[in-house]
């Protein structure tokens, strides 16, 4: 009768898609463990949350009520007191910003041990395998757990949510510690992008070191408004000042999982292709024959991107037009 | 002040993975071992910070095998001031909480204002060692940063979060802060550089020494796999002329067979 933890990240006082999706992947831990899920939300204005985390899998939600700002003492304070007192099997919180710099503090604070970035896991009778990838996805590991309870952070976009069913959580009260942090967020700086993070994107346009130069990035930010894409870049393009450090996709950027990537002037270093090989459906734009990219990618057009991304762009348009 | 960066030295990022016949980990045979990348960001920023004239001393720390005294000559070479080693021949590959906890003990008794450190180190990709020993040591805690600044005790630092938006976190030392891409750019070492690190003072301790036993570990890794090839796809060649068909017919190719407008 072990219990499912998710903790319910969320997006102002919405929870995140990868709450749903780890909340679907819980019901699955919880059906072999003989559990229940349980979500915990932080945040404020959390009225209603049972009734739009319920459908979704969650059988109890927890709300610590009234916190302005995520501190990461104060987050791991909060979600402690709850795993001492319910002491769930397994414990999934986002592979986020947020999550990725909670959950070891979280862990050490509980005796737990951490997977970190899952993208998928199995059950050997009640125990929680989680899969991982290391080396930026070079590779390939399972873990097993030898601490109570098991963390994982899970990489969005890797666990599909399924679509609501059922009724309402019930919802109980969860004290928020409001003890001033070590550290502690005194501003955030709004990024220049309004799009979802390459982490989270379903979608991305990518453009290397053939964009020749900043400027020329327009003609991808004009596809990828098209359809819905976030740009990103190959360290090539970033370290020759093309884009900014936080739009790189590789071993030593972001590590992406969209279902639609399209590589635009991007040799394919072993790098890069760390970062983005498990797109679903990779488009690949170089006029280089022999760019390592054609062996990963479904689609691959040899050609100048400058005379095809346009072109590109127009014909997707007429597409979804029609 | 004193600052202690922590280092781990890595399989090169150019390294094509192999594993050992039964699959148990890793073949290392040809690896070429560096310092993790985001450690040098770490390194160089804890020099930047001792050339400003606000620390005095720069420590460098690493738990590995022998081999890793390699990772902590780079960054003696680079300008630290002296290293310490927690050495053990089978530590490689250990569960983060084990190496926090080797950290933590190796720590013990060394005088430190920031302690700075990568993100996250390329092979494991974990990126929770800095987080699980600032729990251990009960301080304060801001990773993935991209600027610091140090005045007096106090410490701020930028930190990068989803699609380049940036929180600015701060607290009072002692902190520890992992350092990402973009924090400064890591000077090479000097010929000069390389020969006086051969005489900075390494220390050497063992996992005993730090307090580090059988049963620390609360993970265990229990397979190695590769990732599936990608079966190779179709490649479109043609001329300028057949340019706009080619790329018609990928365009509903992406819509009736991958499905994906």
């Amino acid at each position: 009768m072990s219990n499912v933890l998710v903790f319910a990240e969320l997006r102002g006082t919405e929870p995140k898609k990868i709450t749903l999706e780890m909340l679907s992947a819980a019901k699955k831990i919880a059906a072999a463990t003989g559990g229940k899920v349980l979500a915990a939300a932080i945040g404020k204005g959390l009225a209603g949350m049972g009734a739009k985390l319920g459908p979704y899998g969650a059988a109890k939600v927890f709300l610590a009520e009234g916190v302005e700002k995520y501190s990461t003492e104060g987050y791991a304070n909060i979600l402690a007191n709850l795993i001492k007192a319910e002491a769930p099997a397994v414990v999934l919180i986002g592979a986020t910003a947020l999550g990725k710099d909670l959950a070891p503090r979280l862990a050490v604070k509980t005796g737990g041990g951490l997977a970190s970035d899952i993208i998928g896991f199995r059950m050997d009778g009640a125990s929680f395998i989680a899969k991982r990838p290391v080396f930026a996805g070079k590779a390939f590991v399972e873990v097993a757990f030898t601490g109570a309870p098991a963390f994982a952070t899970v990489r969005p976009n890797t666990m599909p949510a399924d679509a609501p069913a059922g009724a309402a959580a019930e919802e109980a009260a969860l004290a928020a510690d409001l003890r001033a942090p070590k550290a502690a967020i005194v501003e955030v700086v709004a990024g220049a992008s309004s799009k979802p993070d390459l982490t989270e994107a379903d979608r991305i346009v990518s453009g290397g070191r053939g964009m020749k130069d900043r400027a020329n990035f327009k003609i991808l930010e004009e596809l990828a408004d098209v359809i819905g894409a976030t740009v990103g870049a190959s360290r090539a393009a970033v370290d020759a000042g093309y884009a900014d450090q936080s739009q790189q996709v590789g071993q030593t950027g972001k590590v992406v999982n969209p279902t639609l990537y399209v590589a635009c002037g991007i040799s394919g270093a072993i790098q890069h292709l760390a970062g983005m090989r498990t797109s679903k459906v990779i488009v690949a734009i170089n006029k280089d024959p022999e760019a390592p990219i054609f062996q990963v990618a479904d689609y691959g057009l040899v050609a100048d991107l400058f005379d095809a991304v346009p072109i590109f762009t127009q014909e997707v348009k007429k597409l979804l037009a029609s | 002040m004193n600052i202690v960066v922590l280092c781990k030295q890595v399989p090169d990022t150019e390294t094509k993975i192999k594993l050992v016949a039964d699959s148990s980990g890793i073949d290392v045979e040809g690896i070429k071992w560096v310092l993790n990348v985001y450690d040098e960001y770490a390194v160089e920023e804890a020099l930047k910070i001792k050339e400003a004239g606000k620390a005095a001393k720069v420590t460098v720390l690493a738990v590995g095998p022998k081999r890793a005294e390699e990772a902590l000559r780079t960054a003696l070479a680079m300008g630290a001031d002296d290293a310490i080693h927690v050495e053990d021949a089978g530590i490689y590959g250990a569960d983060s909480t084990v190496v926090a906890k080797a950290l933590l003990g190796a720590l013990k008794g060394v005088e430190y204002g920031v302690i700075l450190c990568g993100k996250q180190a390329v092979d494991d990709d974990m990126a929770a060692t800095p987080q699980m020993l600032a729990e251990m040591l009960g301080i304060g805690q801001v990773t993935v940063v991209s600027k610091v600044e140090i005045d007096g005790t106090k410490v701020r630092a930028h930190r990068d979060i989803e699609g380049g938006a940036k929180e600015v976190v701060e607290g009072q030392m002692p902190m520890i802060l992992s350092a990402t891409k973009g924090l400064n750019e890591p000077r090479y070492a000097s010929l000069p550089g390389i020969m006086k690190a051969k005489r900075k003072p390494l220390a050497k301790k063992t996992l005993a020494d730090v307090g580090v036993a059988a049963g620390d570990a609360k993970t265990k890794i229990v397979g190695w796999t590769l990732p599936a090839a990608r079966q190779a796809g179709k490649v479109f060649k043609g001329t300028a002329d057949d340019l706009g068909q080619r790329i018609a017919e990928i365009a509903k190719l992406l819509r009736n067979e991958a499905k994906v407008f």
